[in-house]
């Protein structure tokens, strides 16, 4: 949804997300946020953080929104990789809900840690309980997070949090923090069952040499 | 939205400049004039200056019309007035014929107050920053301190890059449509093509046609033939004319048979009639050494360290002969001097001449950008 913004800080109540990704950026950082849709996240962390921050996206309204919106954002396609952009240039680039949408997965979440000496990557867990409800009763899962039929879903590549861990571990790619919300509250208790949504802060995992 | 309409009736002005100016090849001009055009108002602390620089072929007539019977109005009318993307109620706006030029500017075909004849074959080459260097003499003569923004479309956005690192305190938006940060060696080519179609006329008489009373119309002809293939798309040309043939029948001759024929011929038979040969030359020679990374052993990004201005560039998809893999080229390295900066690249199927085209996504994107420009007080 595009949308133009007066203020970021309020919008910002809609999406707990926000605040949580915020916790995880020091305060003058130069961000890259992929797939950045009408540039609501840079918009509230350069007002609440004075990050320095530009979008990539690739559709037309969402570009014109982020120019409505004074965020400054590249127009291009995530599938074909982030070669525009120097290595370790940025503090962090954010993938926020938008994994589960993108083909080269395995790509993008390296140009990720190529690109930023940090990586934020948030999607909804497809392992919640209510997920699997759905699953069980016969039918693919359509929730809050999920809000699509499974003939006119984006979603190509939906995972797990049990999932996405073993991916880490398998791509060399340590898990700084996870965070599992469901309806903006923590989950500390199952969360692979009982958290809707998955955000994580990643860095790449060093080869330690012999000392 | 209130109604966007064309500024109306304009008239060009020129500004002459007596101070030298030294030019990159080192030849000094000892004077020289600018014939331009503006539209708007220049706001109390002259804060809403927008310089339009042109192109290959282009001039000071950007927007509106000399008298109502004018058959066409300014080369880039659709963007400029009131309403429109770059909005006259706001922005003072400068258009104006480059040094060199063929429309009233210092050029080939001006007389050299030396010696009170046309300068021809002796008018210097100029270059990219020579260009910037006397536009922002015509900026001191409005008494403008820094302009609101500098936008140019292919070698018009090779203008407003150089300004960004030639006066970096004089300039707080660029806008860089369908440019690179230099010509590719197939550019280079299509150009030296171009000038050799002028240069082997038997008219051309080695620049001093103006002497001979003639003028090397086939050179020039044959010179924008090829230049408008390039600035086409192929798919554009296929929808446009096809294979079509202009009497519907075969005839076996080489006369015009295919439309596409008859088109170019029009517009190389119009521009010989228009533009001067002189002029051609050194507006590609302009192209060619255009480099900005040249000083930087081709480091783009040490080479726009200077710059501070915010920065919009867009491109086309279609567009082959200023290709957005250049465009990119500029943006990493705007990036890599973490300057504000916005990319588009607009699916349009123009070609290179997309940037002159009413692409309804195109304007909304230069209306967004040029709405973000905060100009002081109000015009």
């Amino acid at each position: 949804m595009t949308t133009a913004h007066t203020n970021f800080v309020e919008y910002a109540k809609l999406r707990s997300d926000f605040a949580l990704i915020a916790n995880w950026i020091k305060p003058g950082a130069k961000v890259l946020d992929l797939g950045c849709g009408d540039g609501a996240l840079l918009g509230y962390l350069r007002d609440t953080s004075n990050v320095r921050g530009y979008g990539i996206e690739k559709d037309d309204a969402n570009w014109l929104a982020c120019m409505e919106n004074g965020i400054d954002v590249i127009q291009m396609d995530l599938e074909a990789g982030l070669s525009g952009f120097e290595a370790q240039s940025f503090d962090v680039v954010v993938l926020s809900q938008t994994l589960q949408a993108v083909q080269n997965t395995e790509g993008i979440v390296q140009e990720m840690l190529r690109v930023g000496r940090e990586a934020i990557v948030t999607f909804p867990n497809f392992g919640y309980w209510r997920h699997r409800i759905q699953l069980m009763a016969g039918q693919m899962p359509v929730s809050k997070n999920l809000p699509y039929q499974w003939y006119d879903t984006p979603n190509v590549h939906l995972c797990t949090i049990k999932d996405f861990d073993e991916f880490c571990a398998n791509h060399n790619i340590r898990i700084e923090e996870r965070l599992v919300l469901t309806d903006g509250r923590r989950i500390s208790l199952l969360p692979n069952l009982m958290g809707s949504l998955a955000m994580y802060r990643l860095k790449t995992r060093l080869i330690s040499g012999a000392t | 939205m209130s109604e966007s309409t064309s500024v109306g009736i304009v008239a060009a002005q020129t500004a002459r400049f007596s101070e030298p100016l030294t030019l990159k090849s080192g030849v000094v001009l000892p004077q020289f004039h600018l014939i331009h055009e503006t539209y708007g108002k220049l706001n109390a602390d002259k804060s809403n200056a927008v310089m339009v620089c042109h192109a290959l072929s282009g001039n000071h007539h950007v927007a509106g019309k000399y008298s109502e019977n004018d058959k066409y109005p300014g080369w880039w009318d659709n963007l400029i007035g009131p309403g429109r993307p770059l909005d006259t109620n706001r922005f003072f706006v400068i258009g104006l014929n480059n040094l060199g030029g063929c429309h009233g500017s210092s050029g080939p075909s001006s007389t050299n107050p030396a010696t009170d004849k046309p300068w021809g074959a002796t008018f210097p080459v100029v270059t990219v920053e020579d260009w910037v260097a006397s536009q922002v003499r015509l900026a001191d003569y409005f008494g403008i301190p820094q302009l609101a923004a500098v936008i140019g479309g292919s070698l018009g956005g090779m203008q407003a890059l150089q300004w960004t690192i030639s006066y970096p305190d004089r300039i707080r938006h660029a806008l860089v449509i369908a440019a690179a940060p230099n010509l590719t060696a197939q550019n280079i080519a299509f150009n030296e093509v171009a000038r050799q179609a002028i240069m082997t006329d038997p008219e051309f008489h080695d620049g001093y046609y103006y002497n001979h009373g003639v003028v090397p119309r086939r050179g020039l002809r044959i010179a924008r033939m090829l230049g408008h293939i390039t600035y086409l798309s192929d798919g554009a040309m296929g929808e446009k004319f096809g294979r079509k043939l202009k009497d519907g029948k075969i005839k076996y001759s080489f006369d015009v048979e295919f439309e596409m024929e008859s088109y170019l011929r029009y517009q190389g038979d119009k521009f010989a009639g228009e533009f001067d040969a002189n002029t051609y030359l050194r507006m590609t020679r302009a192209l060619d050494y255009f480099d900005l990374a040249l000083e930087y052993n081709g480091d783009l990004t040490a080479a726009l360290t200077g710059a501070k201005a915010n920065f919009l560039v867009v491109s086309f998809t279609s567009d082959w002969r200023f290709s957005s893999t250049r465009s990119r080229e500029i943006v990493k390295a705007l990036l890599g001097n973490e300057l504000s900066v916005s990319y588009a690249e607009v699916t349009a199927a123009h070609g290179h001449d997309a940037f002159l085209m009413p692409d309804p996504h195109y304007h909304d994107i230069l209306r967004a950008y040029f709405k973000k420009i905060e100009t002081g007080d109000a015009a």
